[in-house]
C-alpha cells in the first residue's frame, strides 16, 4: 500500500506538469485548438478537458492496477504449486460494468447539449457563403455582391453562419482557434457557425484530403472591429483600380488577353469566375492560399509557374516571359 | 496398410502428391495455409512499413520535398490500405487458420479447397494491388477512397481501378474465409467441446467471422459501384450526373467499422489465451469475455457515422451516434478488467509473449480512451480529421491489433514452426517496439490538438508542429530496429533444429496437447473434451493425456489441389483486363475461372487415408 501512495505522490504532479508542457508550454498556438477564441472552441476545449480528466482517472486506476499486480504477483523461484484459481465475481463484474456507464453519463449530456447547441444556426447569424475550390477558398457576402478568397472578413463577437457548399470534391472547412470542422461537400450545404471574440488573424486549412494540393489549401480568417469590417466590405463593393505607369498598363493588357477568363477583378471590366477574385489583391497577405506571403517576388513565383508552388494547382504554366511577369506583378501590385 | 480395417480397404484412393514448392501452392491444409497467410503478411508489412518511414521523413521538417505530394497521397494511401487488408486481417486469419482447427479438436476446416482459394485470392489481390505501381498510377484517395475525389473527374488514373478490383477480389477471399470459418467451428467441434468450453481466441474467431460475414457485403457493393463509376459511365457517385457523395460514405463505414473489431476481435481472443497461461491463473470471467465479444460485435454495426461527424448530418443523427459509440466503452471496459483480474493473484513469467500481451493492456486503454473522446461528436470536430485521430486509431490498430498479433506469433511460433523463438532477441524486439511506437504515435495527440490535419504533404513553420514530428520521425526508426530485430529473430530461430516440445508453456488449450509443429492430420485420435481448458485440465486434474473420442484408425484426409492458385491467378487476371480497358482480356480470364470454378466443383476428390503413428501426435 506504502508503495502505491508513494507512487501516487510523484506521478501525479509529473503528469500534470507533464500535460501542461505538452499542451501548452511550447507558446506556439498559431492554429491550435487549445487556444480558443470563441465560444464553440472554447465550448470544444471544455469537453476536451472534461473528457480527458475522466480518462485519465480510468488510465491512471488501469495502470496502477496493472503495474501493481506485475509487481506483486510476479513469479519468484519460492512458489510452489498453483495461485488460487479465481473463475469470476459477480459484484465486482458488476461494479465495473456501472461505474463506465455513470462516467459515460457525464460524458453524454454535454455531447447532447453542444451537438444541438452547434447544429442549430442562431437565427440572427451573418451569413457568409463558402464555396471549396482544389486548392482554394471563395468567400462570398450575400446580398452584398462582394466576392474574395482566402481570406475571410468577419466582424468580431458576431455570430457568423458559414454556409459550406464545394465547387469539386469534399474539403473540409477548419479554423481551430474559432471552433471544430464541417466538411463542404459537393450536392449538399452545409452550415458551421462560429464566432471570434478577439480580432486578430486567424489560420485556418482544409481538413480533408481533396488531392495533391490538399496541404497548400490553406486560408486566414481577418476578425475586424465592426468599424473596420464594414470599412472594409465598402470599399470592396466600391473597389476603384488605377493604372498609371507603363509597365502596370502593359499588365492589365497582358490580364486581359491571358488572366481576365478565369479571374475577375473589381473595378475592372475582368469577370472571369474559374479561378480566385482578385479584387483588392493585395490586402491579403498570402497568395495561393497561404501558400506563399504576398510580396512581389512571390507574385512572380507564381506566375512563373503556379504548379510548382502549389501541386496540383489549375491554373496552369502559362509560359511567361520574365517582361511579361514583371508587367502582371506591376498591375497586380496595383489593387489595393 | 495393415491398420485399415476391413470396410476401409475398398475404398483406398490414389491422390496426387506434390513436393518442394507445389507442396505448399497444392496446399489444402489449415496449418500450411496459416503459415502462408502470415508470411505473406510480413511480406506486406515491409511495404507498409517502408511506407510509414518515407511518410516520417518527408514530415520531418517543414516544406520538405522529399517526394511530391502526388506521391505522398499514394503512400500514406497504400500504407492505410495495406496495413488494413494485407496486414491486419490476413496475419490475424493466420493464427486462426494455423490455431482454431487445433483447439477445437478438428482435423482441417469444413472446405478446406475453398481455405485455399480464400488465401490466393488474398495473396495475388494485394499483389494485384502494388502491380498498379508498373502502371505509373497507385491508388492516392486515401484508404476510405472517398467520392467523388476517387472517381474518375478527379482521379483519372488507373490507380483508383486498382483499388476497387484488388480489393474486391482480396475480400472475395475474406468472405469465403468467414462462411468456412463459422462452418468449421459451429460444426467440427471435437466432442465435448461445447460453445462456452471453447477457448476465447476460438470465440473471438467466431464473433469474427460473423462480423465479416456482415460487414463485407457493403463494402463490396460500394466497390462494384464505383467499378461501374468508372469503367462503364455510371453515376452512382457523379453529383452533377445525381449521385450521392454520402452513399459511398455510408456503405463505407458501414462495413469500415466493423472492420476495426475484424482486426481487434482476434487480438483480444490472443490476449486471453497468453495472459491465463502466463499467469498460470484461469481467465477471470470467461462467460462475461464471451458476451463482450458478442456485444462489441453488435454495437460496432450501430456507430458508423461517428466517421462522418464533420458532414454536417445534423444533431439527431450526431447525438445518436455519439452514445452508442460511447457504449462500446463499456463491453470493452469489462475485456481490459478482466485481463486484470486475471493478473491479479496469479504467478506473472515474463516471456516475450507475455510481455507483448501485457503491452496491449495500456496502449489500448489510451486508444479506448482517446476513443471515448472522440465519440463526443460535438468535441470530436476539433479532432475529426487531425492527428489526433491518427494518434487515436494507431493505438488501437498497432497498440492493440498488432502488439496482440506480435504476442500471438512468439506464443505460437512453437507450434506452427517447431521452434522456440530466442527470448533475449525477444525481449530487445520487444522494448524497443514498445517505445518506439509510443515516441512515434504519443506525439501525433499533441500535433493533432495543435491543428495539424492528417495527410497533408507538408507544413509550414511557425505552428510548433515540427518538434512533434521530428520526435515522431524519431520513434519510426526506434520501431524500425525493434522489427529488424524481430525478422532477425524469426530467421535465426528458423534456421535452427525443429525441438520445440508440445506443451513449452504449459499451455491450457488443445492446440499443446498435439506435437509441435502438429502433425498433418493434427489428433492421431479425436480428443474429448471434458471441461473448459480442456488440456490443462487433464494436465493438473487428469493423467496429463487427453482422452480420445473415437479409437485410434486410418485418418481420411482431403487430396491437395492446384486448382484454387489457378483460379486465383487467373481471376486477378481478368482484373487487368478490366484495369486496361480490355473486354476481351476481362472476358476471356473470367470465361477461364469461371470453367476452372466449375471443373472444380464437379470433380470427385476421394481424399487419401493417412496411418498415424499410435502414439504419435499427442504428447
Amino acid at each position: 500500500m506504502r508503495w502505491k501512495q508513494r507512487g501516487f505522490r510523484v506521478t501525479l504532479p509529473l503528469l500534470a506538469v507533464g500535460a501542461a508542457v505538452l499542451l501548452s508550454g511550447c507558446g506556439v498556438s498559431k492554429q491550435s485548438a487549445l487556444a480558443p477564441v470563441g465560444p464553440v472552441a472554447r465550448a470544444q476545449l471544455g469537453m476536451f478537458w472534461e473528457s480527458l480528466a475522466i480518462m485519465t482517472g480510468i488510465f491512471v486506476i488501469v495502470v496502477a492496477v496493472f503495474l501493481y499486480s506485475l509487481i506483486r504477483f510476479r513469479a519468484r523461484k519460492t512458489d510452489t504449486g498453483l495461485p488460487k484459481q479465481v473463475h469470476g465475481n459477480t459484484t465486482l463484474e458488476i461494479a465495473w460494468t456501472i461505474i463506465p456507464i455513470v462516467l459515460l453519463v457525464f460524458l453524454a449530456i454535454p455531447t447532447v447539449h453542444y451537438a444541438y447547441a452547434f447544429g442549430d444556426v442562431p437565427p440572427n447569424a451573418m451569413k457568409v457563403d463558402v464555396v471549396g475550390h482544389q486548392f482554394w477558398w471563395e468567400f462570398d457576402y450575400p446580398g452584398s455582391g462582394v466576392t474574395t478568397a482566402n481570406q475571410v472578413h468577419i466582424p468580431v463577437n458576431t455570430k457568423v453562419d458559414f454556409v459550406l457548399t464545394s465547387a469539386d470534391v469534399i474539403h473540409s472547412f477548419w479554423v481551430p482557434r474559432l471552433g471544430g470542422k464541417t466538411d463542404l461537400i459537393p450536392g449538399r450545404v452545409n452550415n458551421l457557425w462560429l464566432e471570434s471574440n478577439q480580432t486578430g488573424t486567424f489560420y485556418g486549412q482544409c481538413a480533408q484530403l481533396c488531392g495533391a494540393g490538399h496541404a497548400y489549401m490553406k486560408f486566414t480568417v481577418l476578425v475586424q472591429t465592426q468599424a473596420a469590417y464594414d470599412a472594409w466590405l465598402q470599399s470592396m463593393q466600391h473597389p476603384t483600380v488605377s493604372v498609371t505607369t507603363p509597365l502596370e498598363q502593359a499588365g492589365m493588357k497582358l490580364f486581359s488577353q491571358d488572366c481576365a477568363t478565369c479571374h475577375t477583378i473589381g473595378g475592372t471590366a475582368f469577370n472571369g469566375k474559374v479561378g480566385p477574385n482578385l479584387t483588392e489583391l493585395m490586402q491579403r497577405p498570402t497568395i495561393a492560399a497561404g501558400t506563399l506571403t504576398n510580396t512581389p517576388a512571390n507574385l512572380a513565383q507564381w506566375l512563373h509557374n503556379p504548379p510548382a508552388v502549389k501541386p496540383g494547382a489549375l491554373m496552369p504554366n502559362l509560359h511567361l516571359s520574365q517582361t511579361q511577369i514583371q508587367s502582371l506583378v506591376a498591375f497586380l501590385e496595383t489593387l489595393k | 496398410m495393415a491398420a485399415i480395417p476391413e470396410r476401409l480397404a475398398g475404398i483406398h484412393h490414389e491422390t496426387r502428391t506434390y513436393t518442394g514448392i507445389w507442396s505448399w501452392l497444392a496446399s489444402v491444409d489449415h496449418k500450411k495455409i496459416g503459415i502462408m497467410y502470415i508470411v505473406s503478411a510480413l511480406f506486406f508489412m515491409a511495404f507498409g512499413g517502408a511506407e510509414a518511414l518515407i511518410v516520417r521523413l518527408q514530415l520531418w521538417q517543414p516544406n520538405n520535398h522529399l517526394v511530391s505530394a502526388e506521391t505522398f497521397n499514394q503512400l500514406f494511401t497504400m500504407h492505410g490500405v495495406t496495413m488494413i487488408f494485407l496486414v491486419a486481417m490476413p496475419i490475424l486469419i493466420g493464427f486462426i487458420n494455423a490455431i482454431v482447427p487445433l483447439q477445437i479438436g478438428a482435423r482441417d476446416v469444413a472446405f478446406p479447397r475453398m481455405n485455399a482459394l480464400s488465401l490466393w485470392l488474398f495473396v495475388f489481390g494485394g499483389l494485384f494491388l502494388y502491380s498498379s505501381f508498373l502502371f505509373g498510377s497507385m491508388p492516392d484517395a486515401g484508404w476510405f477512397n472517398y467520392v467523388p475525389l476517387s472517381g474518375a473527374h478527379y482521379s483519372p488514373g488507373v490507380g483508383i481501378d486498382f483499388y476497387d478490383i484488388g480489393l474486391q477480389i482480396t475480400g472475395i477471399g475474406t468472405l469465403m474465409t468467414a462462411i468456412n470459418f463459422l462452418v468449421t467451428i459451429l460444426n467440427m467441434r471435437a466432442p465435448g467441446m461445447r460453445l462456452l468450453r471453447m477457448p476465447l481466441f476460438t470465440w473471438s474467431a467466431l464473433i469474427t467471422m460473423l462480423l465479416i460475414l456482415f460487414a463485407f457485403p457493403p463494402i463490396t457493393v460500394n466497390l462494384i459501384l464505383q467499378m461501374f463509376d468508372r469503367l462503364f459511365g455510371a453515376n452512382f457517385f457523379n453529383i452533377a450526373g445525381g449521385g450521392n457523395a454520402l452513399l459511398w460514405q455510408n456503405l463505407f463505414w458501414i462495413f469500415g467499422h466493423p472492420e476495426v473489431y475484424i482486426v481487434i476481435l482476434p487480438a483480444f481472443g490472443i490476449i486471453s489465451e497468453i495472459v491465463p497461461v502466463f499467469a498460470k491463473k484461469v481467465l477471470f470471467g470467461y462467460e462475461s469475455m464471451a458476451m463482450a465479444l458478442s456485444i462489441i460485435a453488435f454495437l460496432s454495426f450501430m456507430v458508423w457515422t461517428h466517421h462522418m461527424f464533420a458532414d454536417g448530418l445534423g444533431p439527431v443523427v450526431n447525438s445518436i451516434f455519439a452514445i452508442t459509440s460511447m457504449l462500446i466503452a463499456v463491453p470493452t471496459g469489462i475485456k481490459i478488467f478482466n485481463w486484470l483480474a486475471t493478473l491479479w493473484g496469479g504467478r506473472i513469467h515474463f516471456k516475450t509473449a507475455m510481455m507483448y500481451a501485457l503491452s496491449f493492456i495500456p496502449l489500448f486503454v489510451i486508444g479506448g480512451v482517446s476513443g471515448v473522446m472522440l465519440a463526443m461528436a460535438p468535441a470530436d470536430l476539433q479532432y475529426n480529421d487531425s492527428y489526433f485521430v491518427v494518434a487515436h486509431f494507431h493505438y488501437v490498430l498497432f497498440g492493440g491489433t498488432l502488439m496482440g498479433a506480435l504476442a500471438g506469433l512468439y506464443y505460437w511460433f512453437p507450434k506452427i514452426w517447431g521452434r522456440v523463438l530466442n527470448e533475449t532477441l525477444g525481449k530487445w524486439n520487444f522494448w524497443l517496439v514498445f517505445i518506439g511506437f509510443n515516441v512515434t504515435f504519443f506525439p501525433m495527440h499533441i500535433v493533432g490538438l495543435e491543428g495539424m490535419p492528417r495527410r497533408i504533404a507538408t507544413y509550414s513553420a511557425g505552428y510548433g508542429w515540427t518538434i512533434w514530428n521530428q520526435v515522431s520521425t524519431v520513434g519510426a526508426f526506434i520501431l524500425l530496429v525493434g522489427m529488424l530485430i524481430l525478422l532477425y529473430n524469426l530467421i535465426t530461430t528458423f534456421m535452427r533444429k525443429a525441438d520445440a516440445p508440445g506443451d513449452p508453456w504449459d499451455g491450457r488449450a488443445l492446440e499443446w496437447a498435439t506435437s509441435s509443429p502438429a502433425p498433418e492430420y493434427n489428433f492421431a485420435q479425436t480428443p474429448l473434451v471434458r471441461a473448459r481448458d480442456a488440456f490443462w485440465v487433464e494436465k493438473y486434474e487428469g493423467d496429463g493425456t487427453v482422452p480420445a473420442a473415437e479409437p485410434a484408425g486410418p485418418i481420411h484426409m482431403p487430396s491437395p489441389s492446384l486448382a484454387p492458385i489457378g483460379i486465383a491467378f487467373t481471376l486477378v487476371l481478368a482484373g487487368y483486363g478490366a484495369v486496361l480497358h480490355s473486354a476481351v482480356i476481362g472476358g476471356f480470364f473470367l470465361l477461364v475461372t469461371f470453367w476452372q470454378i466449375g471443373r472444380s466443383l464437379v470433380a470427385e476428390d476421394h481424399g487419401y487415408h493417412v496411418t498415424p503413428q499410435i502414439g504419435g501426435g499427442s504428447q
